[in-house]
């Protein structure tokens, strides 16, 4: 465990650790471009300079490994001089088009010209070397080669992490661009990645293009929805609106990256929105208050139950619900409804692809929290629909607006043989154009709770914002229910929930969201 | 004065395997796989042999670099890139004497037990090529090549790899790089070839002419060799002088030979009596000197003494007439075409020190340009993963440094009082 010193501060760390990972944690931030945590070190902006003790040149804090007694200085007139001038090359041709750059607010090159350059540029206008701009090279990113630092960290994203290889650098010298090659465009399904790892606005989405200034945005803390593998994430939003995802780092999970269709999963909570309680009385569509309408669904499946029994009651739980929302849900299934008939499946519509980096064919959040809170999927999901097709099913409450793998022509058909159908959605869809009461909830940007993972890690996601409209919050909505059954429910959002579920059920024993905290936790086999 | 390499280069027969093995050649080879291994290093490490390259690395400890174990394969890589302006020194060896250059990769190669040794050979060196395959074949055919040679029942695979044609493939990572079919950009160091070099194998590279001296020091002895030098450069160079001189050309001397009388004796002095303005001495990358600097003895340390290099001992003569400016702008223009990019400081530092030079050559040089390019050069040396920012800067700052009145004037009186000319 070699011990240095870093601008007098003494810090001991382990064998192999680089002076700017040393650094970090005595709380000095070394300035660096092309030095990415989870890519291979390259060395070549060189900005990271620092002053060794006894090494005549200046070294790349990036890749230089501590030894014992190393003394660094990363704040003499040397090393400034040196990072300032290293930040001077990489601005001299740059177009200083900022008033019109995406990146604009979170881009390397303004913070630190804010902290190393405030100089006045020494570089002839007429000097500067144009390349290509607005180039869109396929996937979800456009390319401005003008804009870009040569800091290769695209390229090595492209080599290490997807294999792909689709970017290279082109010429020598100043002319050095970055470009795919002729006719090749970006084909992996973590493009949008390069605009985040991209440290200027040289790589950035086309989807969130001249949508909005990054430093009106708001961030929180949250979990991919588009599959099991419950990609760590931060949506980002203004107002009631969600304008993009970003990875969040988390080794055990997603290291730094999620996927191109996860990305664009965030558009759910915008689009398509339920946002306001209505009813169906014969074949039209009738708005309803929440006063009305909830005792209104006890009510039916109350009745249901005893006019016809339990078994002609069902309830089919959505994987895209919280463990929290899933565990009173089978609640209210047992013990209000008191039916056997509940059930969920991870098949949804599309094509189920995987791959061996991050996506997964299951495309929901929260299968393996359902199974674990003890709701069946498979042949009692099958068994289920089979009743549903033979009729026997009266009264139905219905998460989510997807049924299964069915197409919508099939749902349709098999809803039709329920005479009453609750759903409980955020988006429209098949299920709601058939459901005689729908309950809009909201959008995983307006609620929280945890997800389980594929692997069986709980993992937080929190609310943005309020729900939209008059969607209400799902736990909220399910004790009303509840009441309504005749319970005497008195949870008070999320945290009171999983307070009781992780008193009661046996994975999630002794869990706590202090415990789960930003990056989640196992549960237990 | 005993030669080293050019004793029988005038000889047209030496180039073919039957002329030069009528000289004696390959007989050093017979010799080396007779010899334990170490003692063929330890001739090396008497030899003072120092690695022809550029840099001027002891060859014996750089061949100590490789790992003690053999449990991966090694490789040596032969550079045969000869990219630095002024330099044709090795151009020598391959057309005149390429059995030279394969008897030294045999014995380098049976001494440090490595099997595979690939020669890159630059582009432009299609001739050059040519003659070299045709000596690499007679070597196999002859046995002193591929497998179980002489008998010894070692193997040793040679591939003559060509280059495209880019300078910086010259320098050892890149070259490596560029040998593996990627682009030909310098390595970051640490790891050094030795550890982990071509094909990820420890890896020796070693310059075309250090390698042809090897057969000489196994034939006579490392302390023969040392000794037709001086103190801590053992045996001769090539040195090559181009520019107006009665005699240009490429010159095997003693390492402790002024150089001085490398330009008034050897290469004839200048043409026409012209008196002499500046000389490069090593290589366009090596500070420039003035007339009045040349008096001193070419070996590596006495020439680091007065703040340049002996580098590749390619002398550039430069004579008094020639704009020193328009000479400055031109190199700046090699370099900026030269770098491959990847760091910023020679990327960029490159191409406007090319753009500052080209200005003030025109006459449309500002005030401050001077200053300008000293502070550039201050950001781009010893800031880069390879040496060609340093390359590049070192001409400019010396041009600067000597002859500052004739960048001062260019920019006072708007154009160029040379006429533009060299
Ligand atoms: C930009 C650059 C270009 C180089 N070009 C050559 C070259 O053409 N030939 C060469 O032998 N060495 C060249 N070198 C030096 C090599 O990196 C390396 O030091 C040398 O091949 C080692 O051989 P030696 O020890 O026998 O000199 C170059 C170095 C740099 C930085
Ligand atoms: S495009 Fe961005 S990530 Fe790629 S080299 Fe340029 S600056 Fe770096
Ligand atoms: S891999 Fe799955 S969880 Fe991760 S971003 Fe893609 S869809 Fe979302
Ligand atoms: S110093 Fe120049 S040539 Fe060498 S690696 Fe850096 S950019 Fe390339």
């Amino acid at each position: 465990m070699p011990n240095l010193t870093i601008d007098g501060l003494a810090v001991g760390v382990p064998e192999g650790t680089t002076i700017l990972a040393a650094a970090k944690q005595v709380g000095i931030h070394i300035p660096h471009y092309c030095y990415h945590t989870h890519l291979s070190i390259a060395g070549n902006c060189r900005m990271c300079l620092v002053e060794v003790e006894k090494f005549p040149k200046l070294q790349t804090a990036c890749s230089t490994v501590v030894t014992e007694g190393m003394v660094v200085r990363t704040d003499t007139e040397k090393v400034r001089k040196a990072v300032t001038g290293v930040l001077e090359f990489l601005l001299i041709h740059h177009p200083i088009d900022c008033p019109i750059c995406d990146q604009a607010g979170e881009c390397g090159l303004q913070d630190y010209y804010m902290v190393y350059g405030l100089h006045r540029s020494r570089y002839a206008l007429e000097d500067k070397v144009h390349k290509k701009k607005v180039q869109d090279i396929g996937g979800q990113i456009v390319l401005d080669a003008e804009r870009c630092i040569l800091c290769s960290r695209c390229v090595r994203f492209l080599d290490e992490v997807t294999g792909t290889r689709e970017l290279n650098f082109f010429q020598r010298g100043d002319h050095s661009e970055i470009s795919i090659f002729p006719g090749r465009p970006l084909d992996n399904n973590y493009t949008g990645n390069l605009a985040d790892i991209c440290p200027v606005g040289a790589l950035t989405s086309k989807d969130f293009r001249f949508k909005c200034r990054v430093w009106l945005l708001k961030g929180v803390e949250s979990i991919c929805t588009g599959c099991a593998r419950g990609c760590n994430i931060a949506a980002h939003f203004k107002g009631d609106i969600l304008y993009r995802y970003k990875p969040r780092v988390n080794d055990a999970v997603n290291r730094a990256w999620m996927c191109d269709f996860g990305r664009l999963e965030y558009k759910k909570a915008n689009d398509a929105r339920l946002l306001a309680p209505f009813v169906r009385e014969g074949g039209r569509e009738k708005s309803a208050s929440w006063g009305a309408i909830v005792p209104q669904v006890a009510l039916e499946l109350s009745r249901a139950v005893e006019r016809e029994g339990a078994d002609a009651v069902a309830v089919i739980a959505s994987p895209q619900s919280s463990n929290e929302e899933l565990y009173l849900v089978r609640r209210i299934a047992a013990d209000r409804l008191g039916t056997k008939n509940l059930a969920f499946t991870h098949r949804t519509p599309g094509d189920g692809f995987s791959d061996d980096l991050l996506v997964l064919a299951d495309k929901n959040p929260n299968s393996r929290g359902a199974k674990l809170l003890g709701i069946p999927d498979g042949e009692a999901f099958d068994a289920l629909i089979g009743k549903i097709a033979a009729g026997r099913i009266r009264a139905l409450l219905l998460f989510g607006n997807v049924l299964g793998a069915f197409t919508e022509g099939e749902t349709a058909g098999l809803l039709s043989k329920v005479p009453f159908i609750a759903q409980v959605g955020t988006n429209t869809g098949p299920v709601s154009k058939a459901a005689h009461a729908v309950l809009p909830s909201a959008s995983f940007a307006e609620r929280g709770g945890t997800f389980t993972n594929h692997a069986g890690r709980v993992q937080r996601f929190h609310a943005g914002f309020p729900p939209r409209g008059k969607a209400k919050n799902v736990i909220e909505l399910l004790c009303d229910l509840a009441n309504g059954l005749g319970a005497d429910w008195t949870f008070t959002g999320e945290r009171s929930v999983f307070r009781a579920l992780s008193e009661t059920e046996t994975p999630f024993r002794g869990m706590t969201y202090e415990s789960v905290g930003a990056f989640g936790q196992e549960a237990a086999r | 004065m005993e030669t080293v390499l050019t004793t029988h280069l005038a000889d047209d027969r030496y180039r073919r395997i039957d002329g030069y093995r009528g000289s004696g050649g390959y007989e050093a080879l017979r010799k080396a796989v007779s010899m334990p291994r170490e003692s063929i290093v330890e001739e090396v490490r008497k030899a003072n042999l120092r690695g022809r390259g550029g840099a001027g690395f002891p060859a014996g400890v750089k061949w100590g670099f490789l790992p003690k174990d053999f449990s991966r394969p090694r490789v040596l890589v032969v550079n045969a890139d000869e990219g630095e302006p002024g330099t044709f020194k090795d151009r020598l060896i391959l057309t005149r004497g390429p059995h030279l250059l394969v008897e030294g990769i045999a014995i380098t190669c049976y001494a440090l037990a490595i099997h595979s040794a690939y020669i890159y050979i630059r582009g432009e060196y299609v001739l050059e090529a040519r003659i070299l395959e045709e000596a690499v074949a007679e070597a196999y055919a002859a046995g002193f090549l591929g497998k179980d040679l002489l008998g010894s029942g070692f193997d040793l695979d040679v591939t003559v790899h060509r280059g495209a044609g880019a300078y910086i493939c010259g320098e050892e990572t890149s070259t490596i790089n560029s040998l593996e079919g990627k682009r030909g950009w310098p390595r970051l160091k640490p790891p050094f070839p030795a550890s982990v070099g071509a094909f990820g194998l420890p890896t020796l590279v070693n310059n075309v002419e250090t390698l042809a001296d090897v057969p000489w020091i196994v034939a006579n002895g490392g302390e023969r060799f040392a000794a037709l030098g001086c103190e801590k450069n053992g045996g001769t160079r090539l040195v090559g002088v181009s520019g107006p001189v009665e005699r240009p050309g490429v010159y095997e001397l003693p390492a402790n030979v002024n150089l001085r009388d490398v330009i008034y004796d050897i290469a004839g002095g200048l043409r026409g009596g012209k008196p002499l303005k500046a000389v490069i001495p090593g290589g366009s990358s090596t500070p420039v000197l003035r007339a009045e600097e040349i008096d001193v003895t070419f070996d590596i340390e006495s020439m680091a003494k007065i703040g340049t290099m002996a580098g590749t001992s390619g002398v550039i003569v430069i004579p008094e007439g020639t704009c020193m400016v328009r000479a400055l702008s031109v190199l700046m223009n090699f370099y900026a075409h030269e770098s491959c990019g990847q760091c910023s400081p020679c990327r960029e530092g490159t191409g406007w020190l090319r753009k500052i030079t080209g200005r003030i050559e025109a006459g449309e040089g500002r005030p401050g340009d001077v200053e300008l390019i000293l502070d550039l050069c201050d950001n781009m040396m010893g800031r880069t993963i390879c040496a060609l920012a340093d390359a590049a800067a070192m001409p400019a700052q010396s041009f600067i440094w000597k002859f500052r009145e004739e960048f001062d004037r260019h920019i006072a009186e708007r154009k160029c009082p040379f006429g533009n000319s060299f």
